[in-house]
């Protein structure tokens, strides 16, 4: 049993690669979760447009991408397009994937921390005589975002989780470098170390999550 | 457009696989039905002995809600299927896949039910209390159904984000939707198997998120 899963000796010798691996891991993360931010922060703004077909159109975006399981939307992505000519390189292939998911996920997360915010707030900065821009900048998007802080950071979590799905279209995160070893060694420890290192870098993010729904709850 | 139909919706190769995607759909949703079910049952079993408040047997349910919420569920499903063998344990890839989103259902149940536990008023269980009921009648009775009424959209939406997860079958050889369409797709070098799938996906799922944002405006107390 602990030859079979907590093997030192395997571990160590998978701990460059799996380093490796999880820098590309870091690396997705950095660049997934801004661009989500962003990009759901202009679907949930068009899903509450008083404009009725953006308003259709992001809820269609949002709940499309929530309907499709990520992996279905990655192999679609990695595998289908190029048979239309379109070869990406995994890396892009995942960065595309993940950027529909999480913007569709972020997104009604944002909308509801939006519809949280009472109309009278709005409605207070506009009569100081801020522009609608200013209000949302300075007013509103405040508010959301301190409301649904906690849905915000367990979607981070999410997504650090999300990125071990990568290894399935080969591109070298800490999942495929760990099930690498594992595949040449017939050993689990390697997928035992990254499950380690998983722990070791969620597992403060759910606590402070923790933290933040009990404070929020009273 | 001729090159992008006859690549995502060719219907020689969509009829020819159809079947096999169909067959794949009734094993996600038999997968989701049974994940759904003994996650949700396990996680509020979790929720319910955490409020006797045994602080030995709350530390272990806190640590394995924990843990396995931090954990993404392939490196689990890869461990089961790939690691379990070493020991002697040899599970199907369908048993291995249930398994591990169940367990994985029941931990994140557990925290969403046991919140809703605590959020529930003092004077709840004072009152059941006080009518005579025992502790257990009490939570069983009294604090449990306003706890589970209260966290019904997050644990709908956790539900629906879980069973979604059963595509991640394919890497271990499950013959669910995405299994058979990626297997067809290889056979047939085409893509419009994969968009089966997709559509596939997006017709079981679909009702399901758009019925849970109808929840989450209907069973959100006010002011939260």
């Amino acid at each position: 049993m602990v030859d079979q899963f907590f093997n030192v000796g395997i571990m160590i010798k998978a701990w460059p690669l799996v380093i490796k691996g999880l820098g590309m891991t870091l690396l997705i993360c950095v660049v997934v979760i801004p661009l989500g931010a962003i990009g759901s922060l202009l679907a949930a703004l068009g899903a509450l447009s008083p404009n009725r077909a953006l308003r259709w159109a992001s809820l269609a975006f949002i709940d499309l991408f929530r309907a499709l399981p990520p992996l279905v939307l990655l192999i679609f992505i990695y595998a289908g397009l190029p048979f239309a000519g379109m070869s990406l390189t995994p890396f892009v292939a995942v960065i595309i994937g993940f950027f529909l998911n999480n913007t569709a996920y972020f997104a009604e997360i944002f909308r509801a921390g939006l519809l949280s915010v009472p109309k009278g707030q709005r409605e207070a900065a506009r009569s100081t005589g801020l522009t609608p821009a200013q209000t949302l900048i300075w007013v509103t998007l405040p508010q959301a975002t301190r409301n649904v802080l906690p849905d915000l950071l367990s979607n981070v979590v999410e997504v650090v989780k999300l990125t071990s799905l990568a290894s399935v279209v080969s591109l070298g995160e800490m999942l495929h470098a760990a099930g690498l070893v594992r595949s040449i060694t017939y050993n689990a420890s390697p997928l035992v170390l990254a499950a380690g290192l998983y722990l070791a870098l969620l597992w403060p993010l759910i606590r402070l999550i923790s933290r933040f729904e009990r404070r929020l709850a009273h | 457009m001729e090159r992008f139909v006859d690549t995502f919706f060719n219907g020689a190769v969509l009829i020819r696989y159809a079947p096999a995607i169909l067959e794949g759909a009734a094993v996600t949703v038999l997968l989701s039905v049974l994940i759904v079910l003994s996650g949700v049952l396990l996680g509020g079993v979790l929720a319910c002995l955490r409020a006797y408040r045994i602080r030995a047997l709350s530390f272990i349910i806190v640590i394995y809600a924990d843990v396995w919420r931090a954990l993404p569920p392939l490196v689990l499903i890869l461990l089961g299927f790939f690691g379990l063998p070493n020991v002697g344990m040899v599970l199907s890839s369908f048993m291995v896949l249930y398994l591990v989103l169940t367990l994985v259902l029941a931990a994140f149940a557990e925290e969403i039910i046991w919140a809703g536990i605590t959020a529930t008023p003092r004077g709840q269980w004072e009152a059941a209390r006080s009518t005579g009921l025992s502790f257990t009648a009490a939570l069983g009775h009294v604090v449990l159904p306003q706890a589970v009424r209260m966290v019904i959209p997050p644990l709908t939406n956790r539900a629906i984000a879980i069973t979604k997860m059963t595509a991640l079958g394919m890497v271990i050889g499950v013959p669910d939707i995405l299994g058979q369409a990626t297997t067809a797709q290889s056979f047939s070098a085409n893509a419009s198997p994969l968009t089966l799938a997709a559509i596939t996906y997006v017709i079981l799922f679909l009702p399901l998120v758009i019925a849970s944002r109808w929840l989450e405006a209907r069973f959100t107390p006010p002011g939260v």
